[in-house]
């Protein structure tokens, strides 16, 4: 996902990115400009490779695998060395593994339209589905996601969609629609909030519409945009990150939430799908073209695979994963959206990556912001 | 000047030199390695167009320059400039008296009041903007006192006037400190002079303390206006991103919309405004 996860860092992410900066300047040519269409011919793995001549260098949003995690796998793997290196959106990860030849990086989580990205530039391993036993472990559901159905290239990590939160002991209408969020009802006029980030600003608008979400159509952005600034002088604020803060303390009474962000473990907070339908977003585990520790790569995944280990982000982090026996393990909560179906979740759509017509939607939230 | 230097021992030029180079050489390595360098990269960025996850490609375009007075953008620029100018504004105002009045205490009330007005910064500026929603919002401080009262609630966040608040807040105490040092640096025998000679209270302050302290106010004035200008985060947590200033425009070219190439036009417009500011400053500052 494309979500800042700590806008209250800002200041690091700054420094990061003036980092990063300088980072890709010393890479010198942005690998970019030798894209390359067709996806990378598999290497010749060995099944009995010496792990302990291997390390494994991974890249990672802060908190979303166990801490204990690079011990477990030196311990359970056998590897020579894991270390985990951390990204705070999409974004850096992607510069991180693009900005220069080889990253160092074995193994990837970024989301799906982002692995779709990565492949069409031929800088995936594809996945030897033979080392890794355990991804019968996932729901059916799991290998038919749009960006890369079978699981050719990438391993989904954890799944979820986008909808409603909302406070029910204010709400005096039930919320079912993208347009109770664009158009509030009184007892929610001004105490709604609505995402910033580019695609997800849309997403309320163009479903309400009945459009795709991945559209690129100038006309159907044009509506949407003219939804989206009737809806402005309703809402509270637009807002990535606090959102569920300000819902629960009232300052907010329905806000455009991902399902893991929605406060469900209050009282009297409650998420919906509305019925025009949402996005399914899945963020995903990638081996990268250039590393040369593959097969740790490839047994790093199958053991996060492993229930054990995988139910960890259900019970921990709140979000839902596609392995059925990790689900299984874990104790959902009524009313908690790890109780949604997989089959429901296949009802979102995915956001895919749009290449160029990306920026369409960068000027749509630009307009959106600068109404005032 | 001249007599010390001939009861000096005659200087060595080359020594001096090499001592000043010694001494500089650790300010002028951070400037040249962590600002100057990493700047002029993000700048030549500029001319470059973007690559699909961010990065540049590595292909001459002027269009990031011709995209810089598309209405939208100086819509946003526009809108930075009024929000900085207005904090600066509020900030004279409220700042002037207040550094007035503090050169005029007592020494010891002096250092009292001037270590008040820095106290803020010994908190995390976050934590400080953050703490503006408790006392602002809806269900908030402020309201729930107005509401005491029998007025109310208004909207006080998420707003242009939160934004201001904000700013004022925060860059308040660089207006003071500037002023303070201005005024109490003035003779204080020209205003005993000039009431000496009848002018009034009021016609003192016009006549001789506020034209002597111009030097201090211009100082005070750029100290608020650029990182009022510039600021990303107090639109976004008090403004609730509803009116985005051209520190969010960059910052978003950057992190979200992964166009490096716009995000250092935008920057190079951003210094080019800052740079004629600060040469209007001078060029004041040296006519007062």
């Amino acid at each position: 996902m494309s979500r800042i996860r700590f806008t209250r860092r800002l200041p690091a992410a700054v420094a990061v990115a003036g980092l990063a900066l300088a980072v890709a300047a010393c890479g010198g040519e942005s690998s970019t400009s030798s894209a390359g269409t067709t996806a990378a011919k598999a290497d010749d793995l060995k099944p009995n490779a010496d792990l302990s001549q291997q390390s494994l260098q991974v890249t990672v949003w802060d908190g979303y695998t166990p801490k204990e995690l690079p011990e477990k796998v030196k311990e359970k793997l056998k590897v020579k060395d894991m270390k985990i290196a951390l990204h705070a959106t999409n974004e850096e990860a992607m510069q991180k593994l693009t900005a220069s030849g080889d990253s160092g990086i074995d193994v990837a989580f970024v989301s799906g339209q982002y692995a779709q990205a990565l492949n069409e530039q031929g800088l995936l391993e594809p996945i030897h589905a033979e080392l890794i036993p355990n991804l019968a472990n996932l729901y059916p559901e799991a290998t038919q996601l749009s960006y890369d159905k079978g699981n050719k290239y990438s391993v989904p990590y954890t799944w979820g969609t986008t909808g409603i939160c909302y406070r029910s002991d204010l709400a005096k209408t039930p919320v079912t629609s993208w347009n109770d969020l664009l158009k509030p009802p009184a007892w929610a006029d001004k105490k709604v909030t609505m995402m910033t980030t580019e695609r997800w600003l849309a997403l309320p608008a163009l479903k309400a519409l009945g459009y795709s979400v991945n559209t690129d159509k100038d006309d159907e952005i044009a509506k949407a945009k003219e939804l989206l600034l009737a809806a402005k002088p309703h809402l509270l604020g637009y807002d990535d990150t606090t959102f569920g803060e300000k819902l629960k303390s009232g300052e907010a009474a329905m806000v455009e939430a991902w399902d893991g962000w929605c406060p469900t473990s209050e009282k009297n907070v409650k998420f919906v799908v509305p019925k025009e339908g949402s996005d399914l977003w899945v963020d995903t585990m990638v081996i990268m073209k250039t590393s040369k520790n593959k097969e740790a790569a490839h047994a790093l995944i199958n053991y996060i695979l492993d229930p054990e280990i995988h139910s960890w982000a259900a019970a921990n982090i709140n979000y839902k994963v596609p392995n059925k026996p990790a689900m299984e393990k874990v104790q959902v909560p009524e009313g908690s959206l790890l109780g949604i179906k997989p089959a429901e979740l296949l009802n979102g759509e995915s956001i895919i990556d749009l290449g160029q017509a990306s920026t369409k939607y960068t000027r749509l939230s630009t307009e959106i912001t600068a109404q005032s | 000047m001249k007599s010390e230097a001939k009861a000096r021992p005659a200087p060595r030029p080359r020594g001096r030199r090499l001592g000043a180079f010694v001494f500089l050489s650790p300010g002028l390595t951070y400037l040249v390695v962590l600002l100057l360098a990493p700047l002029a990269l993000v700048l030549s960025y500029g001319v470059f167009q973007r690559g699909r996850f961010g990065g540049v490609v590595y292909e001459f375009t002027t269009e990031n320059f011709t995209r810089l007075i598309d209405p939208l953008y100086l819509g946003v620029v526009a809108g930075s400039l009024k929000i900085a100018g207005l904090t600066t504004l509020i900030a004279l105002l409220v700042g002037y008296p207040t550094a007035y009045v503090i050169a005029q205490l007592p020494p010891k009330w002096k250092t009292i009041a001037l270590v008040a007005v820095v106290l803020p910064f010994w908190t995390n500026f976050i934590i400080r903007v953050y703490a503006w929603i408790i006392l602002l919002s809806g269900p908030g401080l402020v309201n729930s006192g107005l509401e005491a009262l029998g007025l109310g609630p208004y909207e006080l966040l998420y707003n242009q006037g939160a934004i201001v608040t904000g700013l004022l807040y925060s860059y308040l105490p660089l207006m003071v400190l500037p002023l303070y040092s201005a005024i109490e640096r003035l003779d204080p025998q020209l205003r005993e002079a000039s009431a000496n000679l009848g002018a009034s209270g009021f016609t003192t302050f016009r006549k001789i303390t506020l034209p002597l302290t111009v030097p201090g106010v211009l100082t005070g004035c750029l100290f608020v206006f650029v990182p009022s200008f510039g600021n990303f985060v107090i639109p976004e947590i008090l403004g609730g991103n509803k009116s985005i200033m051209v520190g969010n425009l960059i910052r978003d070219q950057f992190l979200k919309a992964r166009d490096w190439p716009f995000g250092a036009t935008l920057t190079l417009a951003l210094i080019a405004v800052l740079i004629v500011l600060l040469i209007a400053q001078a060029w004041a500052a040296r006519r007062a």
